[in-house]
C-alpha cells in the first residue's frame, strides 16, 4: 500500500471540497472494498478523507411518501430496517444476497453503488486493463470472460458492475442526492448515475471529481411481490452470474432490471411493458444487443430462464 | 500542531523505497495545501480492546488486524487472506462482526474491540469455545478464531431480528435453523472442511441461549 495521509471530514461540504481540490484525494466509508484495492496498489490515493462522523446513518420517511436512505447506513442496517423489508422487499432481498455478514456490518450505501468490477483482469496488476490503466488494452477480451458483460460493452472493456443492492435499486428508481466541490447539490436519477464503458472504461459514474453522495432516495412504495433472484458458481457468498430483481403485480405487470451482465445495473423500461407475455419476450427486449464472448453466452439464456423462475416465483 | 522537523525526519527514516518517495512528494505537495493534519504519515489513536484501553502511534496505512497482531502481539486474531475473502481475522466492535483486514486501525479511534483473546481464556472458555472443543469443529484451527467470533456475533444478528439470504419471511421472526446459520457463516473459509462439526457447535450455544 502507498502511503497516505488521513483526515476524519468535519461536514459534507468540507469533504466535497477538500476532494475536488486535491485528485489524490479519496473518501473513504466501509473501506471493503477501497482498502481492498490499495493493497494491491490499483487505487493509490494520496490522501483519504474518512466520512463515517457525518451523522449521514439515517433512514427517514420522506414527505413523498418515499424513504431517504443516508449514504453512510450500512448495508446490514439498511437491510433489517422494518420500513425496507415491508414496503422495499426487493432491497433487502438483493442486500442479502450479497458479500458476507462481515461485509455487510461494514460496506455502506453509498459505497455498494461506488464499488469496482470483480473483472479479474482488473485485480491483476500484470495484465493490460482499460479501466486500471487507459490504453493498455482489455485482457478480458480474448481472454477467461465467463464472467464478463455481455450487453453495453464495448471494445475497450467487458467489465460488469459488481453490485446486488444496485439492482435492486434500478428497479425501484431510486435517486441518487450529492453534493459537489463548490457546494451545490443534485440529484441523479439511478439510472444516469453508472455509464457504460465506451471508450472510457475508468470513468464508471457521472459524479464529478469531489461530488459526495449523501442519501439515496426512494419514491414511495410499489406494492406488489418483491423478488430477488441471484444465479451465483456457490450458493453464497458470491458475485452473481446474473440476477433477476423484480416487482411484479397481481396482475402480472411489474418491472425488472438484471445484474452481472453489464457495466451498470440492466433495465430497460420497454421490457417492463413485455413482463405480462413471459419471460421470453421480456428478455428478448431486455437483451436485444446483446453480445457475446462465446464464453458467457451462457448468460443470454440464464436472464431468460431466471426471469422465468421469477414469473413463476410471483405467480405462486 | 504544526509538523516539526522531528515528525518529517522520522517520517524520511520510515520511508525508504525511490517509488515510496515518489508518492510522498505528491501528497505533500497537496496536503502543503491543506491543514496540519493532512501532513501526517502516522497517527495517534486510543481505542479499547478487550477491556482494556489502548495506545497507538500507528503508519495510517496499518490494518486493525496488524495493529492487533504486530503492535498488541494478540496473536489469536489470524491473517488468512488479507482481502477480507476467508473471515479468518473476524473481531468483535460494538458488538458487529467484521472483518478486521479490511478496515484501517486508524479509523477505530474510542472504538471497543473484542478479539478471541477477550472472549475466554483456556480455564475460563466463552461458551462458543467450550462447544468448538466439544463438537471437534475445527482440524489445523487456524480459522477457529475468526470462526468462534463470528458466530457469537451471528447468534446476536439472528436475535438481533436480521434477516439474511434464506430468511423466508422478512417480516416475521428469524428462526435459528442450521440452514440460517450456515448461510451466514459463508463469511468464514475453513479448508479443513469442519463445516458440519461448526454448525452442531453453534447450534448448541444457540439451544442453550434460547
Amino acid at each position: 500500500m502507498r502511503p497516505f495521509t488521513y483526515e476524519r471530514a468535519s461536514s459534507i461540504e468540507a469533504a466535497a471540497k477538500v476532494a475536488a481540490s486535491n485528485s489524490q484525494a479519496k473518501f473513504i466509508a466501509g473501506g471493503t472494498n477501497l482498502l481492498d484495492l490499495m493493497k494491491l496498489e490499483i487505487e493509490t490515493p494520496a490522501h483519504l478523507i474518512d466520512v463515517n462522523d457525518l451523522g449521514l446513518d439515517k433512514i427517514e420517511a420522506t414527505s413523498e411518501g418515499g424513504l431517504r436512505i443516508g449514504a453512510l447506513v450500512r448495508n446490514t442496517d439498511l437491510a433489517a430496517d422494518e420500513t425496507v423489508r415491508r414496503d422495499y422487499g426487493l432491497l433487502s432481498r438483493a442486500l442479502v444476497a450479497g458479500a458476507s455478514g462481515q461485509l455487510r456490518n461494514k460496506a455502506t450505501t453509498a459505497g455498494n453503488l461506488l464499488q469496482r468490477t470483480r473483472c479479474p483482469y482488473f485485480y491483476d496488476t500484470n495484465q493490460p486493463c482499460n479501466k486500471r490503466q487507459p490504453g493498455s488494452g482489455c485482457s478480458a477480451i480474448g481472454g477467461f470472460s465467463r464472467q464478463h458483460a455481455v450487453i453495453g460493452t464495448s471494445d475497450a472493456c467487458i467489465a460488469t458492475h459488481p453490485s446486488d443492492m444496485a439492482v435492486a435499486l434500478r428497479t425501484l428508481d431510486a435517486t441518487i442526492e450529492s453534493v459537489k466541490g463548490d457546494g451545490s447539490r443534485r440529484s441523479i436519477p439511478i439510472a444516469d448515475l453508472h455509464r457504460l464503458p465506451g471508450d472510457t472504461p475508468e470513468i464508471e459514474t457521472v459524479l464529478e471529481p469531489g461530488e459526495f453522495i449523501t442519501a439515496v432516495l426512494l419514491p414511495r412504495p410499489l406494492g406488489g411481490k418483491h423478488i430477488y433472484r441471484k444465479v451465483r458458481d456457490r450458493a453464497s457468498y458470491a458475485f452473481a452470474l446474473v440476477s433477476v430483481g423484480a416487482v411484479i403485480q397481481p396482475d402480472g405487470t411489474g418491472r425488472v432490471a438484471v445484474g452481472g451482465i453489464a457495466h451498470k445495473p440492466w433495465r430497460v423500461e420497454a421490457a417492463d411493458t413485455e413482463l405480462p407475455n413471459g419471460a421470453r419476450a421480456t428478455s428478448r427486449v431486455l437483451l436485444a444487443d446483446a453480445r457475446s464472448t462465446g464464453q458467457n453466452r451462457f448468460k443470454i439464456d440464464l436472464v431468460e430462464r431466471t426471469l422465468g423462475a421469477v414469473i413463476a416465483a410471483a405467480k405462486g | 500542531m504544526h509538523p516539526t522537523q522531528l515528525e518529517i525526519s522520522r517520517r524520511d527514516l520510515l520511508i525508504s523505497s525511490a517509488a515510496t518517495v515518489a508518492a510522498i512528494g505528491i501528497a505533500g505537495g497537496a496536503a502543503a495545501q491543506a491543514s496540519r493534519n493532512e501532513m501526517a504519515y502516522t497517527t495517534k489513536l486510543t481505542f479499547t480492546v478487550n477491556e482494556e484501553g489502548r495506545e497507538l502511534d500507528v503508519d495510517n496505512r496499518t490494518t486493525l488486524l496488524d495493529a492487533l497482531r504486530e503492535h498488541l502481539h494478540l496473536t489469536g486474531t489470524k491473517k488468512g487472506c488479507d482481502h477480507g475473502q476467508c473471515g479468518a481475522c473476524t473481531v468483535i466492535i460494538d458488538g458487529r462482526r467484521i472483518n478486521s483486514c479490511l478496515t484501517l486501525a486508524i479509523m477505530h479511534e474510542g472504538d471497543a474491540i473484542t478479539t478471541i483473546e477477550g472472549l475466554g481464556k483456556p480455564d475460563d472458555l466463552h461458551p462458543m469455545q467450550a462447544a468448538f472443543v466439544k463438537h471437534d469443529g475445527f482440524q489445523c484451527g487456524y480459522c477457529t478464531p475468526g470462526q468462534i467470533c463470528s458466530s457469537v456475533a451471528m447468534l446476536a444478528e439472528i436475535q438481533a431480528n436480521i434477516p439474511s439470504h434464506v430468511t423466508d419471511n422478512l417480516n416475521a421472526e428469524v428462526a435459528i435453523t442450521p440452514v440460517e446459520i450456515r448461510e451466514r457463516m459463508s463469511g468464514n473459509i475453513c479448508r479443513c472442511g469442519a463445516y458440519s462439526n461448526i454448525v452442531d457447535a453453534i447450534i448448541e450455544v444457540a439451544g442453550t441461549k434460547a
